[in-house]
Order: structure tokens, then sequence, then C-alpha cells
């Protein structure tokens, strides 16, 4: 394999990210190894090796004795046509084994735009696309990731999906897959039996019949699958794997740097983000662990930067403690503390400027809405005083760059709402002459809207998407009411927006024009620069589906989506509530302040976390 | 406080680790064994370090130079041994010392130019390849740093070279000028593709075998 891949790499950009032998990378010996596990990831080195959970799931399955887990991304377009024309095949990093020659495949799917990206891949790797026609055990194709909530636009590709958070449910699935393997199992045997696991769904197992309107009229289990496929989650942060000794890329990535994750989960509930319900209950690492975990993970990469993650960092019970914790030891070693995903309150400011040593550079805040009807609508609970304050605070401290992002046609939005951001926008600019301690460098605030997408298991779930027409009339609408010079104003290029609007809410029917895009070359969707909106509306044409059905069509509540034999544990039922409060402008708590009886509690035995 | 000189190998994989790549990829080293390098003065202050010769992406060494300063006492002897212990697949310190002799005392290069030709050396290509540098002056075309090409001697930066001849490879065991102006080895390979277009190999490698002074001694 090296001998043909020296040959190609002096032709490709930024060839480091092909060859492994990063510090760190798990290297074993064949000999002691009885399974093979090649872990894909549908999008690039450099997106890859930013994500926790990928890493998390490397350190985990390399822990298992007998297992080794090796990586494998999706080569950019110079890489591939470099290796189809030497007749490489997609191979692993530590080994160069070719991946089709592993036991399992295995894909983390984050989201929609990437499921070409994992038909490539297969593809790349000289395997049938299609589960049936794959017909042995090996290489068995499994997939996971937030996307994998509604497995079933890819259901006709993948053996099974895994759902909720992967930590105890990778392992097991692979002990019985190493059992079924001694034991010489047929495929469909290991699938039935793999389907009792809690978390695993074997979209085989299930057969789906439609009605003559296009929706779906009934969803059977076979041989014994559940009615539900419910989701898995870590119970005890504190004693689940975090990996402290990780790979640190030979060439830079784009999270470069340490991660510590404080916390799963959020207490938010805004209505239109999937994460924070799926992600339910929340569930916190200790403070102390955080320290030690900090501090171990700094001596052993060598990074000199280091972030905290989390849906909404600011809502980490001991956050000053913690960043108390590890000041000290971060300016002794010279690292960068930085704090993301803060909310706009004062609280989170006053931290910021704390750590903040040196270059001021740029702070974000997300809004998402223009007035507080809608913010309340969308159950985002952020006052516009809330933002006032913390730019007061920003601008006197010395920031003088702000962005606010926003979405565009979330459900009950008007132009009132739309004309609320470029008010908002201008707010920020007389905040900035009113209170900037220096006026010299100017302000620069940028305004970033993007394309509302409905996602499954929110209260939008049965929203439909705006039209591309609609989207485009209110990005022109906000573009002329922003006249400040100070403001820029950026919005998102619909064609992504609305094709993740398709995806995110399809059936297995979808399957065919994942397909059939791909033929056309659909690759690596989740860049601009490779995403063209006509292959997908050719292949949609040549399927004989209206793309429209899926991102622009209202559901009723009595709709059976197409994921619902999946459970994240938050039931229907609440999430209707969710989205009828939602027309009435009416918030629900957080969960901190009141349970309002999502059905996650049933994690943690009816009592979810109190922080 | 003292300078120190780092020779290091770089080979297999880690060949294809940038210029700055590597740069970054040595701070960490020195982070993770825990040396505590000087550190630039300002308000973003970075470890002084340096390599003598920047090596291009995809070329191997043997003899590759990092400077660096430290801020107590280090076992020279020592050094090497425990940075290898962080280090990624490929790089390996050979060793330590100090103090150093100026870098532009660096004067040549001797390296290994190996043209492989997968079906096997064609008849007459080495004594062709060596009457070519045997000439007074042989020209190329290189992309200047302004993008643009421009027609450069390399011969003159050619100072010595051995040709041998093995199954599918011809080797070019070559000292070439290191600096002011020095010449990529990977051009006489350019040279062979522009003069003797039938010779072209199938693959070009190239390894850098020693540091020169000017009066050929291993410059440290």
């Amino acid at each position: 394999m090296y001998k043909k891949l020296e040959r190609i790499l002096p032709r490709v950009q930024k060839p480091a990210r092909y060859v492994g032998g990063e510090y760190n990378a798990v290297m074993k010996d064949k000999r002691d190894v009885d399974i093979r596990f090649a872990f894909c990831f549908p999008d690039t080195y450099e997106i890859g090796m930013s994500n926790l959970g990928f890493r998390i799931l490397y350190g985990v399955m390399n822990g298992m004795s007998g297992v080794w887990c090796e990586r494998a991304f999706a080569p950019w377009t110079d890489m591939e046509e470099e290796m189809r024309r030497a007749d490489i095949p997609l191979y692993a990093l530590e080994s160069g084994d070719p991946v089709r020659d592993f036991d399992i495949i295995g894909f983390s799917i984050g989201y929609e735009m990437a499921y070409t990206a994992m038909l490539n891949m297969l593809d790349l790797s000289g395997l049938p696309l299609h589960s049936e026609q794959r017909t042995a055990l090996t290489p068995l194709v499994v997939a996971g990731g937030t996307a994998m909530y509604n497995a079933e636009p890819v259901a006709d590709f993948i053996d099974l999906a895994l759902i909720g958070e992967g930590e105890e449910l990778l392992p097991e699935v692979i002990e019985l897959y190493r059992r079924a393997k001694a034991e010489k199992w047929e495929k469909q045997r290991f699938l039935r039996a793999a389907a009792q696991i809690q978390g695993v769904y074997v979209p085989s197992l299930y057969t789906v019949s439609y009605h003559e309107d296009g929706t779906i009229s009934a969803i059977v289990p076979q041989d014994g699958a559940p009615e539900k496929a419910v989701k898995r989650v870590v119970h005890d942060m504190d004693k689940s794997y975090y990996p402290i000794k990780t790979i640190v890329p030979s060439t830079e990535i784009v999270h470069d740097r340490v991660t510590l994750e404080v916390f799963r989960g959020c207490i938010r509930g805004c209505r239109f983000c999937q994460a924070g319900y799926v992600y339910r209950p929340v569930r916190c690492r200790s403070k102390d662990q955080l320290v030690r975990y900090g501090q171990e993970a700094i001596r052993d990469s060598g990074y000199q930067e280091m972030t905290l993650s989390s849906l909404s960092t600011s809502d980490y019970p001991e956050l000053v403690g913690l960043c108390d914790g590890l000041q000290e030891f971060c300016e002794q070693h010279h690292v960068n503390l930085s704090l993301p995903s803060l909310r706009a309150d004062n609280f989170s400011m006053e931290l910021m400027q704390r750590l903040q040593r040196g270059r001021k550079a740029g702070l974000t805040f997300a809004p998402e809405a223009g007035t507080q009807r809608l913010r309340d609508a969308i159950n985002k609970n952020v006052t516009e005083d809330d933002l006032t304050e913390s730019l007061k605070t920003a601008f006197s401290g010395g920031w003088s760059a702000v962005k606010l992002y926003f979405m565009l046609g979330l459900p009950t939005e008007t132009d009132e709402d739309v004309l609320g951001i470029a008010e908002m926008a201008n707010h920020a600019v007389h905040t900035w002459r009113e209170y900037a301690s220096n006026k010299n460098r100017g302000v620069r605030i940028t305004v970033s809207t993007s394309w509302f997408v409905p996602k499954p298991f929110t209260a939008f779930q049965w929203e439909p998407q705006i039209t591309m027409e609609e989207y485009e009339r209110r990005v022109k609408l906000l573009r002329q009411a922003i006249t400040a010079k100070a403001v820029t104003y950026n919005w998102h290029d619909g064609d992504t927006s609305f094709l993740e609007a398709v995806l995110a809410r399809g059936d297995r029917r979808l399957g065919r024009v994942l397909e059939a895009a791909f033929r056309r070359g659909a690759k690596l969707d989740a860049w601009s620069d490779c995403f063209d909106l006509r292959r997908w509306l050719d292949a949609f044409a040549a399927c004989g589906l209206d793309p429209a059905f899926y991102a622009n069509r209202a559901r009723t509540r009595d709709e059976i989506l197409p994921w619902s034999m999946i459970s994240c544990h938050v039931s229907d039922a609440y999430l209707w509530r969710q989205r009828e409060l939602a027309y009435q402008s009416i918030t629900t708590p957080d969960c901190r302040t009141r349970c309002s009886g999502c059905g996650a509690n049933v994690v943690e035995g009816g009592e979810c976390w109190h922080g | 406080m003292a300078k120190l000189r780092l020779i290091f190998v770089k080979e297999g994989r880690a060949v294809y680790i940038s210029h700055l790549d590597l740069l970054r990829t040595f701070q960490r080293v020195f982070i993770r064994e825990g040396l505590v390098l000087r550190h630039s003065q300002g308000f973003h202050p970075h470890p002084v370090i340096s390599f003598a010769l920047p090596l291009s992406v995809g070329q191997a060494s043997e003899c590759e130079i990092l400077d660096f300063e430290v801020t107590e006492n280090v076992d020279c002897a020592a050094l090497p041994d425990r940075l290898n212990r962080f280090m990624p697949e490929g790089i390996r310190a050979v060793s330590c010392a100090g103090p150093v002799r100026p870098v532009r005392d660096l004067s040549a290069l001797r390296c290994q130019v190996e043209l492989v030709y997968d079906n096997g050396v064609p008849e007459g290509a080495a004594g062709a390849v060596a009457a070519l540098f045997a000439g007074e002056s042989v020209v190329i075309q290189k992309r200047t740093k302004r993008k643009e090409m421009a027609d450069v001697d390399i011969r003159p930066m050619l100072l010595s070279l051995k040709i041998s001849e093995m199954q599918t490879s011809l080797c070019l065991e070559a000292e070439v000028s290191a600096q002011n102006p020095g010449l990529n080895p990977a051009l006489l390979a350019a040279a062979v593709e522009r003069y003797l277009p039938q010779y072209t190999p199938d693959f070009v490698r190239v390894r850098r075998l020693e540091t020169l002074t000017a009066d050929g001694r291993a410059f440290r």
C-alpha cells in the first residue's frame, strides 16, 4: 500500500493528513487482535480529528483487548482522484490496510450533509453500497452520531445504527460481533440478536408502508425487533472515559486544542434545537475531575490551548470554580483557556474578561431572533437587556468586534421579526458609541443569518421550512434594512439549508435519491465548493420524488413520522405541547428551575439532574 | 541560558509534515518532555526555535538541524532519548550539543536522489545522466518567488556527483550547495526530465545524508 501511496502523495494538497503516524496514534500487533474496527468519519481529516466524540470512541475501542480501532477520513477531491486512478482503495491510517478487509466499518455521522461522503467512502473501499448486497457478516457497516436519530435516508446502506451515546453501546455490539464471528453466525442472525441491545436500530428489521399521498401508513418491526429503538446514554460522566491521552495531529486541524467536555445535555430547551432535546438529561462532570483531566491532557499533548465544551457552558454549575482551578495552571504553562458557547449574560462576560489575556479579537452572541416575541416563541430566553448589558461590558472592556447570529424562517416569524434583527444591530452600534473604551479602532458588528431547518425530535419537527423564494425575500428585506456602515451582513447559502431540511426529516425512500445524487457526483456536500443543488434536483426527478414534500410540508399531529421507531426519551406529547406554547409565545423554564416533564427523567429513574 | 542544537532524522510517514507543522510539533514535544525553552519577549511569547535549512515536503533526512535555547542546565547526551519518547512516528533525535556553530557556516549538503524505474533502469541512462551533469551548465526552469518561470543554471551548485546503478533505480549521491544560493536536490531529477526525457524516472526519492562545512567536514 505504501509503495502506491508514496507515488501519489507528492501531488496532493496537505499530504500529512493521509498518512497517520501521529503522536498517540494507536498501533497494535495484528496477531494480538481478533476484531478490527475501521472508524470512518465522512468528512476531511481536519474536521474529523476535531470531533471529541470520535476521539472518545477511538480511545474506548482501543482500550478493549483484542480490538484495534483505526481511522479513515474522506479524502479531498484531489486525493480521491489520485486514489481512484492508482487503484488505491480507502485505507485505514494506522496500518494502511484496506477498510474493506476490516471486521466492522463504523461511520460517525454528525449531520445530514455527510451522507454522500459516507457513500463515497464505501464506494472507495470497493464495497457494495447496499446493505442487502453485502450478504456476509463481514464487513459489518454501522453508523452512529446525532444524524442517526433519523437514520431513514441511509437505511438501505447501513446494517445497523447506534442511537445515542456510544461509550457503552459500541463495546456491547463489538462483543456480540466477536461471538458471532467465532461461532460463524449468518449476518441475519447477528442483526436479529443485535436488535435486542438497547440503542441498536436495525433498519432492515422494520417494514415501512405508505399512504397514497406519500405519508407513512405503518412501521412494522420484524423478527422480534423492538417497537422502538431507545437511545443509550452515559449515566455517570465521572465514570465515563475521557481521552486524556489522545492523538495530536502533525498537521493543523480545525479545533487544534485540548477540549474538556464539562457536561452533556442542556437545561435550556430551545425549541428549534435537536441537540438540546436528544442529549437530555443534563449530566455534569465534577469540577475536580475536569481540572485534573485538563492538566493531564495539556501535559500529555503539549497543546497550549484549552477549551471548555458543552451545549451551553455558562450553565455549568461550578464554572467559576472550574476556571479558578484551571487558571493558575494555564498561566504558568502559557495555555490559553477559552470558553465558547456562552450566553449573553453579565456573569459570562465577567468570566470572559478575566480569562481573556492579550488579544480581544471577537465575541459572538446568538440571540437567534430579532424580537422578544419570537425569542419567547423559540424559548431562547435571552432578553434584549441581557444582550445590551453584555455588549456594554464587552465594549467598555476593549472588545470592538461582535458577531450576532440569527435564524430566518423560524415558525411564526413575521417581517417585524426580520426587521428586529436590523434594529438589534443598530442598537449594538449605539451601545458601542456610548460605552466603548477606545473609539479609535472603530467597531465591527457582523450579523449572520442562517435558514432555519426543522429537525426531528424538536418542537418544530412538524413545521414546514419556508420556501426558497420566501427565504430570499426575507434576506433581501433584512439586507435593505441594515444601513449602518459598521454592520456587515452575511447570510447562509440557501441551497444547502434546503437540502438539509429535506434529508433531516426524510424517509427511507430517499436512499434512492442519495444514491442517484452520489452517482451524479455528490460526495462532499458539507463543503460549499463541492455542493451543487442541481445534482440533487436531478436525482429527485429521476426517482420521482418531490423534495418539497419533505422540506416544505406541514405535518399533522397524527402523522407517522419516519423516525417513529426511534426514541430519545423525550415524548412526542411533550414536543407537541412545546410547539403549541411556541405559537402562543409562552416560554418554558429551564430544567434547573422546574422540571417540565419531557420524559428524559426515566434515564435517571424519575429524578433528573438538579444543579 | 544556553543555545543548543538538535540533530534529528525525518523519514517514513513524517516526510509529509510541512515546515510550519514541524515547528508546532517540536514545540509540543518540548512541552511534553517538560523542558522549558526560552520564549520570545512581547505580548504573545513563543519559544525561540528554528530549523537550519527547511526541508521540502516529501523528502527524508538523516541530518535535520533544530536550534533552540534552554533556560536551565540540560544533559545534552541524554536529551535525544528523552525527547524520542514524545515524537510522532518517523522523527527521531540522534544527538544534541552546544554551543553551536553559526548556520552561515553550513555550506553544503550531501544527499541521495534516487531515480526509480519500475521496469528496470533503461540502457544507457547512467551514462547519459553522468554526461549531463559533467557539462559546464545545466539550465532548468524554476518557479520564482513571484510565481514566474525563470531559467536557472544548477550546475555551479552541484559540487560533486556519484552515480550507482541498482536494479530498478539510479542512485545519485550528490553534494550540493546548501545556501546563498542553495540547490534543492530534487532539481537534479528535474534536469534529467528536461534534457533526457527518454530517461524520465517513474518516481524520485530524495534523502539528505549530511550537512557539510566549506572544507567538507560534517557541520554540527
